[in-house]
């Protein structure tokens, strides 16, 4: 009786802390449904008002927190622009870096009927084809991709990160003081890859003798790694860093620590040190998104790639006035940003 | 290669190897008190990642790390007791409560960072202390004696470990309910009490462990600790539940990681050859991990409850 009374009792404490770990990870936005208006009696001689549509129903699931300024902030600040405009519910499943919890809540969202489930990570590509099959009614988007394996709904995603990684390079050439660059990347796939390939070959163009460093942690998510990595940099002479995901909180500590210019992507990094970041390279999805959304409308789940960019306006640098950027490299990014624009200025692909 | 081989470079590998370490010796050494008394904890990365957010916010909120790591070392005491709790009264299976109390410091952190804080805010983290005529030693000085406060304390509890565990009464104590909990209940030894105290002290230190690296890196995020609890855990058993051995471990574990993560910088190794040459430390720990386990035994009473009553 003691044994199974003990076994009870542990059972429940596990499954509290089972529920309290999801309600850490699963920060919800849901709004509440509407309610349906109170019936009134209509007057004869008016026509019946026409029922109100109801709001798109949009999910999210994220590798991240969805305020990590990097690639989920990213996704959730252009949910949030989108609507702005439209009438949506958007509901966010953050912090999923387990792609089978984060199967798991992408397959919940299909079941609850939402409009468009967005799988907001390339990692989840492969659960993502099987839960598509499941449910051919709901519509679906992966990024970054290029890949919709052939589905008809699902919608694949990226971003021509590389354009912006490309004009922050030519403005780390010219702040480098030491000739030496410091890149602090996850692991070598999907934007980052792009962005860091990107900058490096902007800050070769701009400056042949700059040596840029990078190192590809090989995770998305060690802080501390990160953080080892920028100092590996600075021990070997980098006085202006960069880098990409959301570990790369802890290498802006270490630029921040030893005053080095960072210049940031995917979200606006300003808040992760005034003094330092120089700039950001901010996605803004609600480019694609609206596409998607406008298709799904018209019927089409899926089927489709789409990439933001600077042509696009999918792309844009953010600059931090708190650094005094010199007027003379601003106008340097600029022009490089018009000319990736107009197509005068090819961004070479990285290997 | 030859770039890697120059005396600054070799100089600033030992000393990121030494500061990689310290969370996994901090936590790991706790972990062996625990252990050694016949408890496993496989929460230590929840219990970092609490140790870790209080530090983080309380910093945060005061400005003072000080207070942050006061703020953490309490945590660890309550955590100390809750897991005395789970363990000691209620007997509960060790390996699943571990996992238990993961999964609670795991979500429960990021409840409490996305209500309270939200967006990653820099905190000033405790800065290097130069340790006064030895920092000033070329080269020796930058290895050893330029870090900050956690790192001296991680390495100066390594041989206090083992002088309590070897010489004290209290240690011959620790053994004896790790070993034959029953044997020791007769000579009048509180096998409950001397675990509910080696309990507090390894949760204390996994929290130690958690602020110290919340401070180090200046920042939170979710899953900060990203497995270093249980790379600590892994350590205990490389270590054969010695102090010195669980040292050596997390040195060799940090080194490794340092040594990789210069390689990369300096183009050394790329590509899928970095992506392999990341997996060295692990792979280095799970080879000493065998040869460990042929050689020296976990303690006999490891994850046994000890009911009086038979």
């Amino acid at each position: 009786m003691k044994a199974s009374k003990t076994r009870a009792i542990a059972s429940a404490a596990a499954a509290f802390a089972l529920v309290t770990s999801a309600c850490g990870s699963d920060d919800a936005a849901d709004e509440p449904a509407a309610e349906p208006p109170a019936e009134t009696e209509a007057a004869a001689d008016e026509p019946a008002a026409e029922p109100a549509a109801e709001p798109m129903k949009i999910g999210i699931v994220a590798p991240s927190a969805e305020n990590d300024l990097a690639w989920s902030q990213s996704m959730f600040d252009s949910v949030n622009r989108v609507g702005e405009g439209r009438d949506i519910e958007v509901a966010i499943s953050g912090g999923l870096f387990v792609v089978e919890d984060a199967a798991a809540a992408l397959r919940g969202y299909a079941e609850d009927g939402f409009d468009l489930v967005i799988a907001h990570g390339t990692q989840f590509g492969g659960p993502l084809q099987e839960i598509a099959d499941d449910f051919p009614e709901v519509a679906f988007a992966l990024g970054t991709s290029t890949d919709f394996f052939g589905k008809d709904n699902i919608f694949a995603y990226s971003v021509d990160a590389g354009q912006g990684g490309y004009v922050n390079g030519v403005m780390a050439a010219q702040l480098t003081a030491s000739n030496v660059i410091g890149v602090v990347g996850p692991v070598p796939a999907g934007d980052a890859k792009l962005y860091i390939d990107g900058f490096v070959a902007g800050a070769e163009a701009q400056n042949p003798d700059a040596e840029v460093n990078v190192n590809y942690i090989d995770s998305f998510g060690d802080v501390q790694l990160a953080s080892e990595a920028a100092k590996a940099h600075v021990a070997n002479g980098a006085d202006v860093l960069t880098g990409t995901a959301q570990m790369v909180v802890g290498a802006t500590g270490v630029a921040a620590e030893e005053g080095i210019p960072w210049f940031g992507t995917q979200s606006n990094q300003t808040d992760l040190g005034a003094d330092i970041v120089v700039s950001s390279q901010v996605y803004h999805w609600e480019i694609v998104l609206e596409q998607m959304l406008d298709k799904i409308t018209a019927g089409t789940l899926g089927g489709e790639a789409f990439v933001i960019s600077f042509e696009n306006m999918g792309l844009e640098m953010e600059y931090n006035d708190g650094f005094g950027l010199d007027a003379s490299v601003r106008a340097s990014a600029d022009a490089t940003v018009a000319g990736i624009s107009e197509g005068t200025i090819e961004v070479p692909a990285g290997e | 290669m030859g770039d890697f081989f120059t005396v600054s470079v070799l100089v600033a590998t030992l000393a990121s190897g030494i500061r990689l370490a310290t969370p996994f010796l901090l936590a790991g050494l706790g972990e062996t008190i625990g252990q050694r008394s016949g408890v496993l904890n496989l929460g230590v990365e929840g219990v970092m990642l609490l140790g870790a957010f209080t530090a983080y916010y309380v910093t945060l909120e005061t400005d003072s790390p000080t207070l942050g790591i006061l703020a953490a070392i309490m945590v660890g005491l309550m955590m100390g007791l809750v897991y005395a709790f789970i363990t000691l009264v209620m007997q509960a299976e060790q390996g699943i409560s571990g996992i238990g109390i993961y999964l609670f410091g795991l979500g429960f952190t990021d409840l409490l960072f996305q209500k309270n804080v939200g967006t990653p805010i820099p905190i000033s983290g405790l800065g290097d202390i130069h340790i006064p005529l030895l920092s000033d030693i070329p080269k020796i000085g930058e290895i050893f004696f330029q870090h900050s406060l956690p790192v001296y304390v991680a390495f100066a509890l390594v041989p206090v470990v083992w002088f309590m565990i070897n010489k004290t009464t209290f240690g011959l104590n620790i053994r004896a309910v790790g070993e034959t909990p029953e044997a020791a209940d007769t000579l009048g030894v509180s096998v409950n009490g001397t675990r509910l105290i080696t309990i507090l002290i390894a949760n204390t230190m996994a929290c130690l462990a958690g602020a110290a690296l919340a401070l180090e890196v200046g920042i939170f995020q979710q899953n900060l600790t990203a497995g270093q609890g249980f790379i600590a855990i892994a350590l205990v058993y490389f270590g054969a539940w010695r102090s010195y051995g669980v040292m050596l471990g997390a040195l060799l574990f940090g080194i490794v990681q340092a040594t990789v993560l210069q390689w990369k910088t300096l183009g050394i190794v790329e590509g899928a050859t970095a992506s392999l040459t990341a997996m060295a430390p692990a792979l280095l720990t799970i080879v000493v991990l065998v040869i460990v386990s042929r050689r020296v035994a976990a303690p006999s009473a490891l994850t046994r409850p000890f009911d009086r009553s038979g």
